[in-house]
């Protein structure tokens, strides 16, 4: 697969001279759906500004299919749909004048039927001679969706777009982008839930501090810095873990009755059989076992993490 | 070039112009009005003709000229400023449109507005004073001109302005003040000789002149310098509005 947008060794340095990101090197795949992850503050908008010609870079070069967003800047905007943060709406506008604006505005000829489809689709067309203003918010940010798909762009950036918004929008939110995504449009959208990431990306960049920490797919960096938990639950509960098992660093939970043990999916020796045949020499009888992959949320609290201590080290 | 872009900025902003039909349109040409009523009819007559032109008439060049150069600034510098002030700016600055695009859009449809008002003003004002156009060429060269230039200049005050206070900061304490001296309801003939050399200084006053000439073929000064002057505060907003998009000047972050 072709990167359709390739950021290089991208900085910003706010004029009140904020380092808000520090050269960052990403390739955003034809087709995928990427989540950008990271804490407020972290840097997303900023990065997504900057792709999107709201903010200038200080330094380093974003391709947009293979135009450069300084030189060639007309044709990378054309094919980016953006979905801002925050709701910016013109509020005293129809639903149906302000988006067929935004057609205009991308330079894509009139099409009535173009802008009633994309209003069907996002559930606005019985309100598209409604005053924006009298909308609700969930409303509102279809309106903003609509505004960002109706010129048809290759690429759709969505920034936080759950921020605010009810779980039935949410769910819809959802199902919109793995329609989108099937006909063709490459997604990338910001978070700061890990569950959003978990549920809806491909692949996953982590950003902190201005730095893209890391991007994998989303099982890979699953499976790559995940600690699995494997449970054991006993038939008779314990009082402590016996000395003999203390190399295994057991923890004791369910008042007794279970034993949880942490191991690293990728080490050559997981330590697993060794443990199960050390519980039975002790005598201690098991009724049931089982494994649990860590959540997303844990992996990139560890991330952040090790960020921190790298941080404090230097 | 995007002509479409340039096209829907243009629809946008008209549509909007229509839709406050009382506030943009009636009121402007409603208050203009009562000057001719006041001056015209009912002071008008017990005044002295200036340059063989009855004083109701006399001030019709200049008031339309009052009005035209209050609401370019007033529509040309809201056009932008409220996209700014309510966020959807966003949406112009990710679009496929240059800047001098955002200008035609933007300060075309602004220009329009105040053209279309000043024909208006014309028309009502015939209704009350008897009017005679003895260049209409040149007169509607004045009114465009006029109408293009100072909605540019509204523009970049609405880019200047990062509040409401800012907005009305400079039609109010200078534009303001430079059109209610421009000689608007007066010849600066009849200026002592120290406040007609002051009253040179004031650009509004070559303004009015060359469009008065082109009414009554009266002018205070030659209307080559009027047309010069003109020409030369519109090139210089061309410059400034240049300068503000090579630097992204209070625009870009
Ligand atoms: N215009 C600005 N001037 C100065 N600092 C800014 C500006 N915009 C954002 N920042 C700072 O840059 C950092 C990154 O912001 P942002 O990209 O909005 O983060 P995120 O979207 O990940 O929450 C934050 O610390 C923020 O305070
Ligand atoms: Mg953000």
């Amino acid at each position: 697969m072709q990167p359709i947008i390739s950021v290089r060794n991208l900085t910003k340095t706010y004029r009140n001279g904020f380092d808000a990101l520090k050269g960052v090197d990403l390739d955003i795949m034809e087709g995928e759906i990427l989540a950008l992850l990271g804490p407020n503050g972290a840097g997303k908008t900023t990065l997504i500004s900057i792709v999107c010609g709201i903010v200038n870079a200080s330094g380093g070069s974003v391709t947009v299919g293979g135009h450069d967003i300084a030189r060639d800047w007309r044709a990378a905007r054309s094919l980016i749909g953006l979905v801002p943060q925050e709701m910016h709406v013109d509020a005293f506008e129809t639903v149906w004048a302000s988006v067929s604006f935004s057609r205009g505005l991308f330079g894509k000829k009139r099409d009535d039927a173009k802008v009633e489809q994309v209003l069907s689709d996002l559930s606005l067309h019985d309100k598209r001679n409604e005053k924006i203003i009298n909308l609700s918010g969930g409303m509102k940010r279809r309106v903003m969706i609509a505004k960002a798909l109706v010129h048809e762009p290759r690429i759709l950036f969505l920034d936080e777009p759950t921020a605010g918004v009810d779980v039935e929008l949410r769910k819809s939110m959802w199902e919109l982008i793995r329609r989108l995504n099937r006909s063709g449009v490459t997604i990338i959208l910001t978070t700061h839930y890990i569950e959003e990431a978990e549920e809806i990306a491909e692949r996953v960049g982590v950003i902190n501090h201005g730095e893209l920490v890391l991007v994998e797919a989303k099982e890979a960096l699953m499976r790559k810095m995940g600690e699995k938990v494997l449970t054991v639950e006993l038939r008779e509960p314990l009082a402590a873990v016996p000395a003999t098992l203390s190399r295994y660093k057991l923890s004791l939970g369910g008042d007794g009755t279970t034993l949880a043990y942490s191991y690293d999916v990728n080490a050559g020796r997981t330590g697993i059989s060794a443990l199960l045949s050390d519980l039975r020499s002790e005598g201690i009888a098991m009724r049931d076992i089982s494994t649990r992959q860590n959540s997303l949320e844990q992996i990139f609290v560890n991330l952040v993490r090790r960020d921190a201590q790298k941080e404090a080290a230097q | 070039m995007n002509l479409t872009a340039i096209h829907a900025i243009y629809r946008f902003e008209m549509a909007r112009w229509w839709r406050t039909f009382w506030q943009s349109i009636v009121s402007p040409v409603l208050s203009t009005s009562l000057y001719f009523v006041v001056f015209g009819a009912a002071i008008g007559s017990r005044m002295e003709d200036i340059g063989g032109v009855s004083y109701g008439a006399f001030i019709v060049p200049g008031l339309i000229m009052m009005t035209m150069i209050t609401q370019a600034i007033a529509v040309g510098s809201f056009g932008i400023y409220f996209p700014k002030f309510v966020g959807t700016i966003y949406e112009l600055l990710s679009a496929p449109v240059s800047p001098m695009e955002l200008v035609v859009g933007y300060v075309g449809a602004a220009a329009t507005k105040a053209v279309a008002l000043g024909l208006l003003i014309l028309a009502t004002a015939a209704l009350f004073v008897p009017i005679q156009i003895a260049h209409p060429v040149f007169m509607l060269a004045f009114l465009a001109l006029t109408a293009v230039t100072f909605s540019l200049f509204g523009f970049i005050i609405g880019i200047w302005a990062d509040n409401f206070e800012r907005l009305q900061l400079i039609p109010m304490l200078v534009v303001m003040p430079l059109v209610f001296l421009g000689g608007a309801f007066y010849s600066t003939d009849m200026l002592p000789p120290f406040w007609r050399a002051v009253s040179h200084f004031n650009p509004v006053l070559y303004l009015v002149s060359g469009f008065r000439w082109s009414f009554y073929e009266h002018a205070d000064v030659a209307v080559g310098f009027s047309l010069a002057a003109i020409g030369a505060f519109l090139a210089a907003c061309l410059v400034a509005i240049w300068v503000i998009f090579r630097t992204g000047w209070r625009i870009k972050k």
